[in-house]
């Protein structure tokens, strides 16, 4: 089976709100795919339909080979989720919710104890401290540690490290890139894009309830420009040339954007004046995010 | 009014004016904690009224002659399961049987009302994150624990006012009722000062509840064995318990005023303490730290059933020392419970339509047993509606996200329902059945007979909770208050549904008419089954509904 996670037109309303509106999204088996968009976009619902929490209005949807809402309990001793809003048990502690939710995963999932202690280690979690004392960085620790101590072969993360500080973070950034080399499937939405960039194979990205786009980072890339950054010798004028963008000059330093074809005249133009200082950059995910956006914005009918 | 705070806002204290920098702010969250308890508090201050005049008001219609009151005198102020219950009698008026009827619970309810207000706007918000926020702007640092008093304080003056209308309008003197409407509410003063207290030594709201419970389940204790210590008895134990100061103030024997005062010092002594407290330590932290749990789960928590065991034990456990507790006075109780209604006809009546017979024991335990079947529903709907919680609080999805499917989470929950029913049905049986057993001298057979006719109400109690799980399945959104409504509907239509009139269509909804008048009445499995298959299909019809339907 090549897909762990097959979405074809799903659609999805609450009352008046059309939620999702015809998504499209192919998760690869063994790849880490990033589901990024705006707060609102849909991330939420999707990954809720596909664990048959949610039923879907219209479209098909197949994970792991079967039905998220017929086949949920089968499918889910497969796979494990951390909710992007962890809530826990208040009355119990970190320890105990990390075993629990790996029995409840079924008999055959097995949680190996030393990956735990490892896991919880790395994380600096106290397992002893009862949930109602945590904090939302540490309810988000329980729930990635339980699900990075499974065995299950998905991975669904919403929003995994929002309330984790840097040193968490890049904690769990090792993390994924493990599961990657053990061959486990992980979706990851996120509206960080520096996460979805360290971390990704292909990126999804949703609006309004549809993919806007979707491919490998590189594929992604093609559609943008590159950013210059560049201490000159002397003052420059790139008047007149074509594909270069957002210029803005102070003095001898320069920052603009160019299309890739254009790269080669701009740089005969800066050598021409003398360069100091080069740096050439691909576009963050960030920053193509913020055109894809802007530029839907202010295109024709785009009045919402 | 923006643009005024603005410049004095940049140079600091002068924002803060008269209140003082520790209060700033203290009536803008007043006003937010009256608009977020502006169902829940005018409905405590309005069943607490109510409960307290009507029985004024009924005392009068069942006891309208002295010489029926006299009788009621001597055996309800001598038996001391009854002393223990309500507290000693001081007079044969009806003011003063209403203080013994209801002086003692009415203070109880409001030490409830009290506990779960003050809690709520302190450590309840704190707990929760809501006291960061609002302490991140200009306000004081007393000025959540101001607005949590306020709002506490309000609420008992108001019930206390209230009380001082409604009372004389029943007949009863006018000095006597205000004593007795002051006595009521200064003693939710008092538990709001044990409250406060109680909010700055634990370290979240669980614990400050329990910390107020458990004192004044202790308060109720110290005054009942106060209370039905005979002559030579430490009956000045009633003077340690603020329960015990209401019926002390002898409102309608000669009011005595100044016991008045030792509430109010409980009051300024606790909320003293408490803003000493608060302005020592830091915000989230108690003086009574959490302790550390276990590391990993023991092999007892494996499954969503043991888990929602775990959840509810503590409620369940709560609610069988309550039952045991009550049930095992009430039980005492039913000896000599023929001279005690002898005085009324009315009240003979009454308990041989609610126990379904004419030996007046019997009838008075089978009445009992009907209270213990309509109170294990009401712990079966909580228990069920639980699944709702649940869900709403986001902790139904990382569970439904495992091996668990849907059913199998609603049928844990269902099983806690009936589980506990049984057990708070088994308990008030056994209770009821000591209580009266050892006062008559066979202890082992009437807590065989109770058990019984308890267990009897057990299929009634099930369909009140097949019905809350079909309104889970079914009506998400609307559940909670459906649930309850059906659940009040019901305990009106047993308690007042014959004295109304009410036609037999509507008194044959409720599953409780159906249930056979034990101990006493005849046994009959028919009804029983009956019932069992209506629980059944209601709680299938809610796991049903449940599958179908969106979860979150």
């Amino acid at each position: 089976m090549a897909n762990a996670i097959e979405v074809r037109a799903l659609r999805k309303s609450f009352g008046r709100t059309q939620a999702l509106d015809g998504l499209d999204l192919t998760v690869r088996t063994g790849e880490v795919h990033a589901f990024l968009g705006p707060n609102g976009a849909g991330k939420t619902t999707t990954i809720r339909i596909l664990l048959g929490l949610l039923r879907k209005d219209g479209g098909e949807a197949s994970l792991l080979g079967g039905d998220p809402w017929r086949d949920a309990v089968r499918l889910h001793a497969r796979l494990a989720y951390v909710p992007g809003d962890v809530t826990l048990w208040p009355g119990l502690t970190g320890g105990e919710i990390i075993d629990l939710l790996a029995r409840l995963r079924g008999p055959q999932s097995v949680i190996d104890p030393k990956r735990k202690d490892a896991l919880i280690e790395r994380f600096a979690l106290d397992p002893t401290k009862k949930a109602r004392a945590y904090s939302k960085g540490n309810r988000q620790k329980v729930a990635l540690i339980a699900a990075l101590a499974s065995d299950a072969e998905l991975l669904l993360f919403d929003e995994p490290t929002a309330g984790l500080d840097p040193l968490m973070e890049a904690a769990f950034r090792e993390c994924v890139n493990s599961e990657r080399h053990d061959g486990r499937t992980v979706l990851l939405s996120s509206h960080i894009l520096a996460e979805a960039e360290a971390l990704s194979d292909r990126v999804t990205i949703i609006r309004d309830g549809r993919a806007a786009e979707t491919g490998t980072l590189a594929e992604l890339r093609h559609l943008t420009r590159t950013t210059v950054e560049a201490e000159l010798a002397g003052p420059v004028s790139l008047d007149g040339l074509p594909g270069v963008h957002a210029v803005e000059i102070r003095g001898t330093r320069l920052h603009c954007e160019v299309d890739p074809p254009a790269l080669n005249d701009l740089l005969a133009r800066l050598t021409a004046v003398g360069v100091r200082d080069l740096v050439c950059r691909p576009p963050t995910l960030e920053e193509l995010f913020l055109r894809h956006y802007s530029a839907e914005r202010t295109g024709p009918g785009a009045s919402a | 009014m923006t643009v005024q705070a603005r410049p004095a806002a940049r140079t600091g204290p002068a924002r803060t004016g008269r209140a003082g920098p520790g209060l700033a702010g203290t009536g803008a969250l007043s006003r937010l904690a009256f608009r977020r308890d502006r169902i829940m508090l005018p409905a405590w201050v309005y069943l607490i009224t109510v409960l307290v005049t009507t029985t004024a008001y009924a005392l009068k219609k069942l006891y309208p002659t002295a010489a029926a009151r006299a009788q009621l005198v001597v055996a309800g102020g001598g038996n001391p399961a009854l002393r223990f219950l309500y507290g000693r009698l001081n007079g044969s008026s009806i003011g003063a049987l209403t203080v013994w009827r209801y002086g003692v619970w009415a203070a109880i309810f409001g030490a409830l009302m009290t506990i779960f207000i003050v809690v709520r706007h302190t450590r309840g918000d704190e707990e929760a994150g809501r006291l960061e926020l609002v302490g991140s702007a200009a306000v004081g640092r007393q000025a959540p624990l101001t607005a949590a008093l306020l709002t506490a304080v309000t609420a008992n003056v108001a019930i206390a006012a209230l009380l001082c209308a409604t009372l004389p309008a029943t007949g009863l003197p006018v000095s006597g009722s205000v004593a007795f409407a002051l006595a009521i509410g200064a003693s939710g003063l008092a538990f709001t000062g044990i409250a406060a207290v109680a909010a700055q030594l634990a370290s979240g709201a669980r614990g400050a509840r329990g910390i107020c419970f458990g004192v004044l389940g202790a308060a109720f204790m110290l005054r009942a064995i106060g209370d039905s210590a005979g002559a030579g008895g430490p009956s000045w134990l009633t003077w340690t318990s603020p329960l015990g100061w209401v019926e002390l103030t002898q409102p309608f024997d000669g009011p005595r005023w100044w016991v008045l005062a030792l509430p109010c010092a409980v009051l300024a002594g606790g909320v003293g303490a408490a803003y000493a407290l608060s302005a020592r330590r830091d915000l989230g932290a108690g003086l009574l730290p959490d302790r550390p749990g276990p590391p990993s789960a023991s092999g007892l928590l494996r499954g969503p059933l043991s888990l929602a065991f775990r959840l509810q034990r503590g409620v369940l456990a709560g609610w069988a020392a309550g039952v045991a507790f009550i049930f095992a006075a009430s039980g005492a109780a039913a000896k000599g419970i023929g001279s005690l209604l002898g005085g009324s006809a009315a009240l003979r009546q009454e308990f041989t339509r609610l126990g379904g017979q004419a030996a007046i024991t019997n009838a008075y335990l089978a009445a009992l047993m009907l209270l213990a079947g309509l109170g294990a529903a009401g712990y079966a709907t909580s228990a069920i509606l639980r699944l709702r919680t649940e869900e709403t609080s986001g902790l139904a999805e990382p569970l439904l996200a495992t091996a668990v499917g849907r059913i199998r989470w609603g049928l844990s929950h269902l099983a806690v329902a009936v589980v506990g029913a049984a057990v708070l049905l088994a308990m008030a049986g056994l209770a009821a059945g000591l209580g009266y057993g050892l006062r008559i001298g066979s202890p082992g057979p009437q807590a065989a007979r109770m058990i019984g006719a308890a267990m009897a109400q057990l299929p009634a109690s099930l369909v009140i909770a097949g019905v809350a799980l079909a309104l889970v399945g079914l009506l998400p959104g609307a559940c909670v208050a459906a649930a309850w409504t059906v659940l009040g509907l019901v305990v009106f239509v047993d308690l007042f549904g014959v004295v109304l009139k009410l036609s037999h269509w509507l008194l044959d909804i409720s599953p409780f008419t159906h249930v056979p008048k034990l101990p006493g009445g005849t046994v009959s499995a028919t009804p029983l089954l009956w019932l069992c298959l209506a629980a059944l299909a209601f709680s299938a019809v809610g796991l049903a509904g449940l599958r179908r339907r969106d979860i979150g």
